[in-house]
């Protein structure tokens, strides 16, 4: 049993690290009100802004080019719906649409239509000494590619600005009521520029974690529904950064009950496990599992500017 | 809104702004395409004409590609644009029409051996069923819990998509239980061919007339203007027009719902005859940009639905015949609605409700 104990916790973090950090930049995003439909496009746009840095460059500018990848959607998003006030569902659907069309043209006309598999650098496991001899959980937690321990101090810090930090504040002000945070002085459009922005480039980097700590190569449509995972962690994990930690492991371990099964040969519908995150999801959300809050302006489109 | 009858000057004046709308866009389409094969390096000239070609260029073509893929695009752009006027952000036709799909094959391959005409009857109702339970869950949580629909949709879609890869590797599965998928549904339930036309099934007509009669109900009828009303301001529509807003979205909800499951149970019926897990490439996706190009009006969905149709199959012939990666085309498409949303923007007076995104309180 312990041989797959093991496994199934790697897995679980495996999935989950991704996962996390693009639901930790839609965290943000969302607290200030908008939904990013485009973090699929973003995470999309990373995966591949990585696969070209790190064939050309190594991994460090390879997740330096998945991050400005992601960052080009979002300042597409930022143009329309921060500045044009444009509808964010649309918009949205159209920069993942323009994502999926661009890193697949890209990819084909720059590698060849065959998809070649390229053999790019990888970020190599940093094991964490001490730690990473417990047993059971050492190595699925702390023999992982840095990036991994970056998730580790990034949802603490987001937890602690959202609740300590003016700026925190402001951010969830806007989120609840943008009209009121306008006039206490808050630049309104600045800072969903700005969380929009850092939810970019969260996205990108979860799609350079996908190519340059796990495949070690990039598929079209690679990002496979992650972004709006992604989405569902941050209802699931009621709009706080701790809580989408959560989400994000209970995601990544119902994907790894699959693998599970599949190595004891169980011959049960694993299907059913995979969809159990979206339903928890749904509940939550119907407040059965305590209460999830969406921010109270969530997905409004805001006046034009005078 | 418009219910009285408008002088023949305003119609052929509208007429002509339509015409010049769809050349605009035909334009740009073409010109965008043309850029960006240059921009890439492919020969222009070859690749408009494979785009041609595989679209337009033939008969064949154009009724065995073309409107072969339309079909679907137009039930299930419809089933968005109907939604979307009533200020119900539905994204969930994905799901829906994957319900509806998995309801027609059931209904299809369990009643084996009934009349033909019963059982395609049956399974096209169960198709609406299913699209319409699908889509009732997330219309529940949204009027007793005002929980997004734009969340609850994306989750069900998920769940959906899990829902039949466990069908057809389960209760669904073909007999000898290799593949993932299931019977293949009796030749006397395929929807009939239209005579002619090569691959075109008769769903074609169901969906004409689907979209006709929603216009229709959009254009001409209380209950439209009941739903329009509800999606431009559900604050006006409550205190001076005294409609239920909530009974109003909700029902819309699930007409929006049951259209897109029709989708799935059309393609099962008329295109694909079994059920297996990519039964749809995103139509439920599409569909978005397909009514939303619409300027959501079901009338206006037979023309989108035809273009984003001959986009794709022509797409198809691009990556065949000019070595162009058919991706480019979903640059196009994505390109083609951030213009239109860019132009509704900028001008203040997009037809997109300003209430659409707000939940309205239970």
């Amino acid at each position: 049993m312990t041989d797959l104990v093991e496994p199934f916790f790697a897995a679980t973090i495996r999935t989950a690290v991704p996962l996390a950090l693009a639901a930790l930049g839609e965290l943000l995003v969302e607290r200030a009100g908008l939904i990013n439909i485009g973090l699929e496009g973003a995470i999309l746009a990373g995966a591949f802004g990585a696969l070209v840095g790190a064939s050309e460059f190594g991994v460090a500018l390879g997740f330096a080019s998945a991050i400005a990848a992601g960052l080009i959607v979002a300042l597409l998003f930022v143009a329309f719906v921060v500045w044009a006030r444009a509808d964010q569902i649309i918009t949205g659907t159209a920069l993942t649409l323009l994502s999926m069309g661009a890193t697949g043209t890209l990819y084909r006309a720059i590698y060849g239509s065959s998809g070649a598999a390229l053999s790019i650098p990888t970020s190599a496991a940093l094991p964490i000494p001490g730690l990473a001899a417990l047993p059971a959980i050492g190595t699925a937690l702390f023999s992982q590619p840095p990036i991994t321990y970056l998730v580790y101090v990034l949802a603490p810090a987001l937890a602690w600005w959202l609740a300590r930090t003016h700026a925190g504040l402001a951010l969830r002000a806007i989120g609840d009521r943008p009209d009121a945070a306008e006039a206490a002085g808050i630049a309104v459009d600045r800072v969903r520029a700005l969380a929009v922005l850092f939810g970019g480039a969260l996205g990108g980097l979860a799609g350079g974690t996908l190519v340059l700590a796990q495949a070690g190569t990039f598929a079209e449509g690679m990002s496979a529904g992650r972004g709006f995972i992604a989405i569902a962690i941050v209802a699931l994990g009621r709009w706080t950064p701790l809580g989408v930690i959560g989400g994000a492991l209970l995601f990544g371990a119902a994907s790894a009950l699959q693998f599970a099964f599949q190595a004891m040969g169980w011959n049960a519908p694993y299907q059913v496990f995979l969809a159990v995150p979206y339903l928890l999801t749904l509940a939550a959300l119907a407040g059965a599992v305590g209460r999830a809050r969406a921010p109270a302006s969530l997905g409004q489109t805001l006046e034009p500017r005078r | 809104m418009r219910h009285e009858k408008r002088p023949r000057a305003v119609w052929r004046d509208s007429i002509v702004r339509e015409l010049a709308q769809a050349v605009i866009v035909l334009v740009a389409i073409v010109g965008t395409t043309a850029l960006l094969l240059a921009v890439g390096g492919y020969a222009v000239d070859s690749g408009l004409a494979a785009l041609w070609r595989g679209s337009l260029g033939s008969w064949y073509a154009f009724t065995s590609a073309t409107l072969v893929r339309a079909i679907p695009l137009l039930f299930t752009g419809v089933a968005v644009a109907v939604a979307f006027r009533a200020g119900v952000l539905n994204i969930g036709a994905e799901g829906q029409l994957l319900a509806g799909a998995a309801a027609a094959a059931a209904v299809a391959i369990s009643l084996n051996g009934f009349p033909a005409v019963i059982v395609v009857l049956l399974a096209l109702a169960a198709s609406a069923m299913g699209g319409l339970a699908w889509a009732s869950i997330a219309a529940y949580l949204r009027s007793r819990f005002a929980v997004l629909e734009v969340i609850s949709t994306i989750m069900l879609n998920f769940v959906a998509l899990h829902g039949v890869s466990y069908l057809v590797r389960g209760p669904l599965q073909e007999p000898t239980h290799i593949y993932p998928q299931s019977s293949t549904i009796n030749d006397a339930f395929h929807l009939p061919r239209v005579v002619g036309a090569g691959r075109l099934h008769s769903g074609l007509l169901l969906a004409l007339g689907v979209s006709i009669v929603a216009g229709w109900v959009l254009r001409r009828t209380a209950a439209g203007f009941r739903l329009i009303a509800a999606g431009e301001s559900p604050s006006a529509a409550t205190s001076a027009g005294r409609i239920d807003v909530m009974a109003t979205t909700t029902l819309t909800f699930l007409a929006s719902g049951a259209l897109a499951g029709l989708a799935g149970g059309v393609e099962v019926l008329g295109v694909t005859f079994a059920l297996y897990e990519n039964i749809s490439p995103g139509y439920g996706y599409t569909a978005i940009a397909v009514a939303l190009l619409a300027r959501l009006d079901p009338w206006r969905v037979v023309a989108t639905a035809v273009l984003f149709g001959g986009l794709e199959a022509g797409a198809g012939a691009m990556q065949r015949d000019a070595g162009v990666p058919s991706t480019l085309v979903t640059v196009i498409e994505a390109a083609l609605i951030l213009a239109v949303v860019a132009v509704g923007a900028l001008r203040r007076r997009s037809s997109f409700p300003d209430a659409a995104a707000t939940p309205i309180a239970a």
